[in-house]
C-alpha cells in the first residue's frame, strides 16, 4: 500500500472525500446565511433546524407517501421555504426596525421550538433514509473507492452554489437584490416591491438549507439534532469567510471542509476543534474575515 | 453609593425572600436559583449595559465548575480556594476569548463567542480530567475557612447567599460607577464614545472580563453545591438559557436577571419529566419576549411604577 507522510493513501483520500462532503454542506448553509444576512441583516439561527426539517420532510415523503429522492429534491425546498415565508411575514417582519440582535434571539427561540417538536415526535435516535437506486454503488478510481452518491453531493452542491452566485452577481434580479442590500429606501422609490423581495429572499435562504437537508439525509442519519451542532460550525465558517461575498462563503465552506478532513488524518484529536481554532487565528490577523469588509 | 428608594426596597425584598424562602422551598432548589441568578446578572452586565450579546457564556460557567471540582476533589483544595481557583480559571478564559471576540461587533460578536464556547465544549468532551459524559462526581464540599462544615446544608446555604449578594452588589456598583456610565455610552453610540476620547475596546474588554469572572464565580459555587461538574454547564444550550433568563427578566434592569433566572429554574423543575417540552416552552418564551415583551418582567413593572428597578 502506498503512503504519503506515513499515512496510507486510502485513508488520506477517504478523509479528503469526507471533508469535501462536509464542505459541501458548510458551503450550502453558509451561502444561505449570507444571502439572508445581506438583505435582512438577521443571522438566521433557525438555519440548522430548517436543514433538519428538510431531511425529515424527505423522510416523511418517502415513508408516508412513497415519494422518492428526486422528487423530494424539488418538493422539500418549496415546502420548507414556504414555512420560511410564513415565519418572515408573521414574525421577522416586525423586527426590522429594532436592534439586529433581536432577530438572532427570535430565530434561536424558533430553532428550540422546532427541534423540540421533532424530538417529541421522532425521538432522538437517527432514522435511516435510503439513497436513490441510480446513485448506489461506486467507482474504483485506482487510488480510492468513490461512492457515486458522494460524488453527486459534491457536484450538485457546487452547481447550486455557483448558480446562486450567478443569479445574484450576474442577473437583473440579482442587481435589484444587491441594490436593496445597499439602500432599500432608494430601491423602493424606483417602484420595486422591497418587502416582497425580502420575504422571498428569506424563503430562498431557507429553501437552500432544506435542499442541503435532503442531500444529507442518505449520508447522515435523519435526527432532530442533526442541525444543532452543525449550525455552530457554520457560524464559525461565516466568521472566517466574512459575509460580504458570495464566492467567499462558497470557497471558505469547501476549504474548511477539506482542512477538517485532513486534520482527521493527521491529528484526529483536533478534528472537532480545528475550524474554531482557524477562526481564532483569522480573528487575530484579519478581524473582518477573509473575504469580508468591516461594517 | 446612593440607591434610589425603589431599588433599596427591591433589594431588601430580594434578600428577605432568599433568607425566608427555605422555610417553604427546598434549599437545594433555592441555591440553584441563586447560582443561576448570579450567572444571569454577570451576563446582563455585558448585554444590558455594554450592549454585547455573548452567546458563549456557558464556557465560563463550565470552566469554573470543572476547575473548582477538580481542585477540590483531586488536589484537596478547601472550598474557599476551590471557588477562587474556579473563578480565576474563568477569568483567564475571559481574558483570552475576550481579546479575540471584541474585535468584532454586534452579530459577529455573538457568533464568535458561540463558536469559541463550542471549541471549549469539545475540549472538555475529550480532555481526560473532565470525566467526559460522567463529569466530575462526588466533589467534596469541605470546610470553609477550616471552621464551617459545608456538608451541613444550612452552612452551604448561607455561603451561597453571601456569595450571591456580594456578586449582585458588585454588579450594581459597577453599573452605577463612572465606568458603568461609559459602558452605557458605548452601548448607545460607539462612534460617539470613541470620538469623545474613550478607549472603547478597553472598556468592552474590562466589562467582558468582569462578566466572565462573575459567571465563573457562579459556576464554581454551583459545582460545590451540587458536588458535580458536568458537560451540561458548558453546552451551548446553557448559553442560550442565560440569554433567556435575562431577556425574560428584563435586559438592562438591575433585578431582572434574578427574577428571570428564578422563573426559568422553577419552570425547568416542574417540566423536567416532560422531556422535550422544556426546550419547546423555552423557545416559545423566547419568541413571545422578542415579539411583544421586550422589556421583560422587571422592565414592565419598572415602567408601570415609573421607577428604575
Amino acid at each position: 500500500m502506498t503512503e504519503i507522510f506515513g499515512v496510507p493513501t486510502q485513508a488520506l483520500f477517504g478523509q479528503l472525500l469526507i471533508g469535501l462532503i462536509n464542505g459541501s454542506f458548510y458551503a450550502l448553509l453558509s451561502l444561505g446565511l449570507a444571502v439572508i444576512f445581506g438583505l435582512l441583516n438577521i443571522i438566521n439561527f433557525t438555519h440548522g433546524a430548517q436543514y433538519m426539517m428538510g431531511a425529515f420532510c424527505a423522510y416523511v415523503l418517502a415513508t408516508k407517501l412513497g415519494i422518492g429522492y428526486w422528487w423530494s429534491l424539488a418538493i422539500v425546498p418549496l415546502v420548507v421555504g414556504a414555512t420560511g415565508v410564513i415565519i418572515e411575514r408573521l414574525m421577522l417582519a416586525k423586527l426590522y426596525k429594532l436592534d439586529h440582535l433581536y432577530g438572532l434571539l427570535l430565530t434561536f427561540g424558533l430553532a428550540l421550538i422546532i427541534q423540540g417538536l421533532f424530538r417529541n415526535q421522532y425521538g432522538t435516535s437517527g432514522l435511516p433514509y435510503s439513497m436513490p437506486e441510480a446513485l448506489a454503488g461506486g467507482k474504483n478510481l485506482g487510488f480510492m473507492f468513490l461512492p457515486n452518491y458522494r460524488a453527486w453531493v459534491i457536484v450538485a452542491s457546487l452547481i447550486v452554489c455557483l448558480g446562486t452566485w450567478f443569479v445574484i452577481e450576474r442577473t437583473k434580479l440579482g442587481a435589484y437584490l444587491r441594490a436593496a442590500t445597499e439602500n432599500p429606501a432608494l430601491v423602493q422609490a424606483f417602484g420595486i416591491n422591497v418587502p416582497r423581495m425580502i420575504t422571498l429572499t428569506y424563503g430562498f435562504g431557507v429553501a437552500l438549507a432544506a435542499l442541503a437537508g435532503v442531500m444529507a439525509a442518505p449520508i447522515y442519519q435523519v435526527s432532530p439534532q442533526m442541525g444543532a451542532d452543525l449550525i455552530i460550525v457554520v457560524f464559525a465558517v461565516v466568521v472566517i469567510g466574512g459575509m460580504g461575498s458570495i464566492l467567499g462563503s462558497i470557497l471558505t465552506g469547501f476549504g474548511l471542509g477539506i482542512i477538517e478532513g485532513l486534520t482527521k488524518v493527521f491529528y484526529p484529536e483536533a478534528s472537532n476543534t480545528v475550524i474554531f481554532v482557524i477562526m481564532a487565528i483569522v480573528l487575530m490577523i484579519k478581524p473582518a474575515g477573509l473575504f469580508g469588509a468591516q461594517k | 453609593m446612593s440607591m434610589p428608594r425603589s431599588q433599596l426596597i427591591a433589594l431588601a425584598l430580594m434578600a428577605a425572600f432568599f433568607l425566608l424562602a427555605p422555610l417553604l422551598l427546598y434549599p437545594i432548589f433555592l441555591m440553584k436559583a441563586m447560582c443561576f441568578a448570579l450567572f444571569a446578572c454577570a451576563f446582563n452586565l455585558l448585554i444590558g449595559f455594554g450592549g454585547l450579546l455573548s452567546f458563549g457564556h456557558a464556557m465560563f460557567l463550565g470552566t469554573a465548575g470543572y476547575a473548582a471540582a477538580h481542585s477540590a476533589k483531586v488536589w484537596g483544595f478547601p472550598p474557599e480556594f476551590a471557588i477562587l481557583f474556579g473563578t480565576a480559571a474563568a477569568a483567564l478564559l475571559g481574558l483570552v476569548t475576550g481579546l479575540l471576540a471584541i474585535r468584532r461587533q454586534g452579530i459577529y460578536f455573538a457568533m464568535t463567542t458561540l463558536a469559541l464556547a463550542q471549541m471549549i465544549y469539545f475540549f472538555y468532551l475529550q480532555a481526560p480530567f473532565t470525566g467526559g459524559e460522567d463529569g466530575i462526581q462526588a466533589v467534596p464540599r469541605g470546610t470553609l475557612f477550616g471552621i464551617l462544615d459545608l456538608s451541613n446544608i444550612w452552612a452551604m446555604y448561607g455561603t451561597v447567599f453571601v456569595i450571591f449578594m456580594a456578586g449582585f452588589l458588585l454588579v450594581y456598583r459597577t453599573i452605577h460607577s463612572p465606568f458603568g456610565q461609559v459602558l452605557k455610552a458605548i452601548r448607545e453610540n460607539e462612534p460617539r464614545a470613541l470620538s469623545l476620547g474613550y478607549d472603547v475596546n478597553r472598556y468592552k474588554m474590562l466589562a467582558y472580563l468582569l462578566s466572565a469572572t462573575l459567571a465563573g464565580l457562579a459556576g464554581a459555587t454551583k459545582a460545590l453545591v451540587f458536588q458535580l461538574a458536568s458537560l451540561t454547564d458548558a453546552h451551548w444550550s446553557m448559553s442560550g438559557e442565560v440569554v433567556l433568563m435575562t431577556l425574560l427578566g428584563g435586559l438592562g434592569t438591575v433585578f431582572g436577571p434574578v427574577v428571570g433566572a428564578f422563573i426559568i429554574i422553577t419552570m425547568e423543575n416542574y417540566l423536567a419529566q416532560l422531556g422535550a417540552w422544556v426546550t419547546i416552552s423555552q423557545g416559545i418564551i423566547f419568541v413571545i419576549c422578542v415579539l411583544t415583551f421586550r422589556r421583560g418582567v422587571i422592565g414592565e413593572i419598572g415602567n408601570f411604577l415609573k421607577k428604575p428597578l
